[in-house]
């Protein structure tokens, strides 16, 4: 337990720094109200537009943590939100709509995990097809407009509140909660790791890494269709040319912010969902501290940037240096032989 | 003399790839160039291709000094080489393949026509009844071998190197390049054979040269030279030396013979990897695997273990059929395998010593049954006991353990799952002297408690100290078995070399 804190302690840190940062500029930042049984505020607002990034970051730190990298996910959004208003839309009920948007997920994972573990198609390549070709499906799904309905209970998903907390929030601090149990109480964690790090060993060892890849795209598949349910439910219809649109890029870099190595390995979700939570932080950060809206993108690239520096491996370097540094300047002098730390 | 090479040297960090080697060539033979792992024949012909810019040393090519500096300026100087991997295109036709770089031009245009007409030209005496205009890749690599051939000897014309040409070849095929090589040789140029089927250098070579640890240790008249020793100057040994060596061993033959067969594998094989063999494994033997580099060592490991999955072939036990197609049907048939890649096929660097240890158990019982915490940590502290594996804690990378430490890890993983028949391709590579016995010490201890081990190893006497019985193979067969007063390292070395007096026949197990 101490060393899975350890693990996740930069981006707590990270993100403490950056909601002081907004609250400087926005006082009102940390504050919350209950108004009309359901919380509100800035925190509240991050928690919940951060949901579909956070989700997607789910699935796609286990796909990265196989050494690969699922750029689909944007896309899979806008076709599970599709099917899902699709069956709404023609009568289907929430129930069934809502198994037709998770199923279609999975098959889209399927889809990839067979492409990179049975044929052999580098990660980045079989996911762009899907990337860039399933959009198409999406429109044609759509029959190319807006696909808009009226069901309270699917839109609840996306704008509902349960016990004054927004619904999206649970879905996606749930789905992280139940992903990093099931790796972690099971043995998935270590043989997705090892495969990872080393697929012909792990192979040799007697994983079955074919169908373990297959899994972690059809993981990434389903995160996607949460997110892409929540997306639909939110503005009560699909669209499929800009649902979930560059989403992929936010999920590798929530991924990338919470430590986890683009190389494959060990891996941390907890990590991967706090990077989320960082993202939209800073995205809704510049929004209410009132700059001119054409600054947002520069400002977030440089927040950003100075994110990946300072948890940088080469950076962790010079903190222990200046550490040290400190210690020795509060103890003028050190005895012999003491330890360093 | 065609070409000559006088005292040419190439260091590499930390190793000297060749000192002061010499080379010459004549016009109108075949030259084998000879030579283990590591000897120095690639690093010489990149010095020659111009892929490497020698350190010192001199190139004479028809009386001229020479000194390439890329593979085209080579080609320009004379010098062409075709490699195991066919560098062409194979989604071009044999034409454009050809004639590629200098295609015949018409107004500006390539000349379709002139380019099937120089093609066809190019691969007159060829033998070969190929349609010039289709696809590289529709045919066989043999045919796109002797492609490569008609386009470097087009291109250069008087030296041309083959490095390992036959590799993936069959028996068939080879003849039919070996007839295109002979027919090059009597027109005049001046050819370099590389490879490990020392059958295939005494078919077809005039002259062959040792290389050993960057060396150049003998030019000989392959007539004037017999196979032992050839294989002698391969493996630097004098034979009187290891004779003492092989005297020791020899009792305890038939204890050997006595004990209870608990696997038998029944022409196991794969078309162009290992001709089908036999191989019958006892309970608690160690069986040593020796050979050349290339006579199939490691692939018959490989196919024993499913890493490939043999094309014939099938094994049984007491209780009837063994699964071993995959490493997983393996696994479940009781078997463990120690590739000789450690660090590419062995160990899970940035997982630890602990997870590396029951990785394979942990795969065995699959995900849904998590070895308890305390268990792992328990399995993992008695190998790092019982191995003396030096790690600072069961926590730490292996990466950042030592190699024969990394070792000890990859064996304690198969050591959990208490194979009845272990596979160990050199166990004793790349590590340290003190390991090196402990892992040898510890090849008796698991035989002493009923285990089976098939080791690998290109050091004879290692093979000798640990082996009940040893299985020699040569040119991807297994050629003759040695047992009892036979296992001594002179008797290996006289196998490999098919000894005149003992035809070598295909292995027909040990009955």
């Amino acid at each position: 337990m101490k060393r899975a804190l350890r693990r996740v302690l930069p981006q707590i840190v990270t993100l403490a720094i950056l909601m002081a940062l907004t609250s400087v500029f926005f006082p009102q930042f940390l504050a919350v109200d209950y108004q009309g049984g359901r919380l509100s505020g800035p925190v509240v607002d991050v928690l919940k537009r951060g949901a579909p990034v956070a989700l997607l970051a789910v699935g796609m730190t286990l796909v990265i943590a196989t050494r690969g990298i699922d750029l689909s996910v944007g896309t899979v959004m806008a076709i599970t939100g599709a099917a899902g208003a699709w069956a709404i839309a023609s009568g289907w009920g929430v129930g069934p709509a809502l198994l037709l948007a998770l199923a279609t997920g999975l098959v889209c994972g399927l889809w990839n995990g067979c492409l990179v573990a049975i044929i052999g198609i580098q990660p980045i390549v079989a996911t762009l097809i899907l990337m860039t070709s399933g959009r198409g499906i999406a429109q044609l799904i759509t029959e190319g407009r807006i696909l808009t309905f009226n069901d309270p209970a699917f839109s609840w998903l996306g704008s509902g509140s349960l016990a004054a907390v927004p619904v999206p929030i649970f879905i996606w601090v749930l789905t992280a909660i139940a992903f990093a149990a099931l790796m972690r109480r099971t043995a998935l964690g270590l043989l997705v790791e090892a495969i990872g790090i080393n697929r012909s060993a792990s192979a040799l060892a007697g994983i079955n890494a074919k169908v373990l890849l297959i899994a972690v795209y059809m993981a990434s598949g389903l995160c996607a269709a949460l997110a892409g349910i929540i997306a639909t439910a939110d503005i009560r219809g699909a669209d499929a040319n800009n649902a979930g649109l560059w989403l992929e890029l936010d999920a590798i870099l929530a991924v990338v912010i919470g430590g986890n190595s683009l190389l494959g390995g060990r891996f941390s979700i907890a990590a991967s969902v706090l990077g989320a939570m960082i993202i939209q932080t800073i995205d809704t950060g510049i929004l209410l501290s009132g700059f001119p809206s054409e600054y947002n993108l520069v400002i977030k690239a440089g927040l950003v940037l100075t994110v990946l520096v300072v948890q940088s491996p080469n950076m962790a370097r010079h903190w222990f240096l200046l550490r040290r540094r400190a210690q020795r300047l509060r103890e003028p002098a050190p005895v012999e032989g003491s330890a360093p730390r | 003399m065609l070409l000559s090479i006088r005292s040419l040297s190439k260091a590499f960090p930390g190793t000297k790839a060749l000192d002061a080697v010499d080379f010459d060539l004549e016009a109108g033979e075949v030259h084998a160039l000879l030579g283990e792992n590591g000897a120095g024949k690639s690093t010489l012909i990149k010095c020659l291709t111009g892929a490497y810019r020698r350190d010192a040393g001199e190139i004479w090519l028809d009386g001229a000094q020479i000194s390439p500096e890329s593979t085209s300026q080579a080609q320009d100087l004379g010098i062409g080489t075709v490699y195991q991997e066919v560098n062409l295109l194979p989604n071009l036709t044999v034409a454009q393949n050809l004639t590629f770089g200098r295609e015949p031009r018409r107004f500006g245009m390539i000349d379709g026509r002139a380019q099937t007409r120089m093609a066809e030209e190019m691969l007159r005496g060829y033998g070969l009844e190929i349609d010039v205009s289709r696809d590289l890749g529709f045919y066989s690599v043999a045919v796109q071998q002797v492609v490569a051939i008609a386009r470097a000897v087009a291109l250069s014309g008087k030296v041309l190197i083959l490095d390992e040409p036959t590799a993936s070849l069959d028996a068939a095929e080879v003849r039919m390049l070996f007839d295109v090589v002979r027919g090059l040789r009597d027109k005049g140029l001046g050819i370099v054979f590389v490879s490990h089927f020392l059958d295939q250098v005494f078919e077809i070579c005039d002259r062959l040269t040792v290389l050993r640890n960057g060396r150049k240790i003998t030019t000989e008249r392959v007539a004037e030279l017999n196979r032992l020793q050839l294989i002698e100057h391969m493996l630097g040994r004098e034979l009187e030396d290891v004779t003492e060596h092989g005297a020791a061993k020899g009792s305890g033959d038939d204890q050997a013979q006595s004990r209870a067969e608990i696997l038998h594998f029944e022409k196991i094989g794969r078309p162009g990897l290992v001709e089908p063999f036999d191989l019958s494994v006892r309970e608690g033997e160690v069986i040593g695997l020796a050979g050349l580099l290339g006579s199939g060592r490691t692939e018959s490991a490989e196919l024993l273990f499913g890493v490939r999955s043999p094309a014939t072939g099938s094994a049984r036990d007491a209780e009837g059929a063994v699964a071993h197609g995959t490493p997983r049907e393996a696994i479940r048939s009781g078997f463990g395998f120690a590739p000789e890649d450690r660090k590419t096929d062995g160990i899970i660097a940035d997982l630890s010593v602990r997870e590396n240890i029951i990785l394979a158990l942990q795969a065995r019982r699959g995900w849904t049954r998590p070895i308890p915490r305390a268990e792992q940590n328990r399995l993992a502290q008695k190998y790092i006991d019982r191995l003396d594996i030096r790690t600072s804690d069961a926590e730490k990378a292996i990466g950042d353990l030592s190699g024969g430490n990394q070792q000890k890890v990859v064996l304690a993983r198969w050591l959990a799952m208490n194979p009845r028949f272990l596979i160990l391709d050199e166990p004793t590579r790349g590590i340290d002297v003190g390991a090196h016995a402990e892992i040898l010490r510890l090849i008796r201890e698991l035989t002493e408690a009923g285990m089976s081990v098939l080791v690998i190893s290109s050091e004879f006497d290692e093979l000798v100290a640990a082996s009940d019985r040893i299985i020699v193979l040569r040119d991807r067969r297994h050629v003759r078995e040695l047992t009892g007063s036979e296992v001594a390292a002179d008797e290996i070395v006289r196998a490999i070399a098919g000894r005149p007096a003992e035809p070598a026949t295909t292995m027909e197990a040990t009955r």
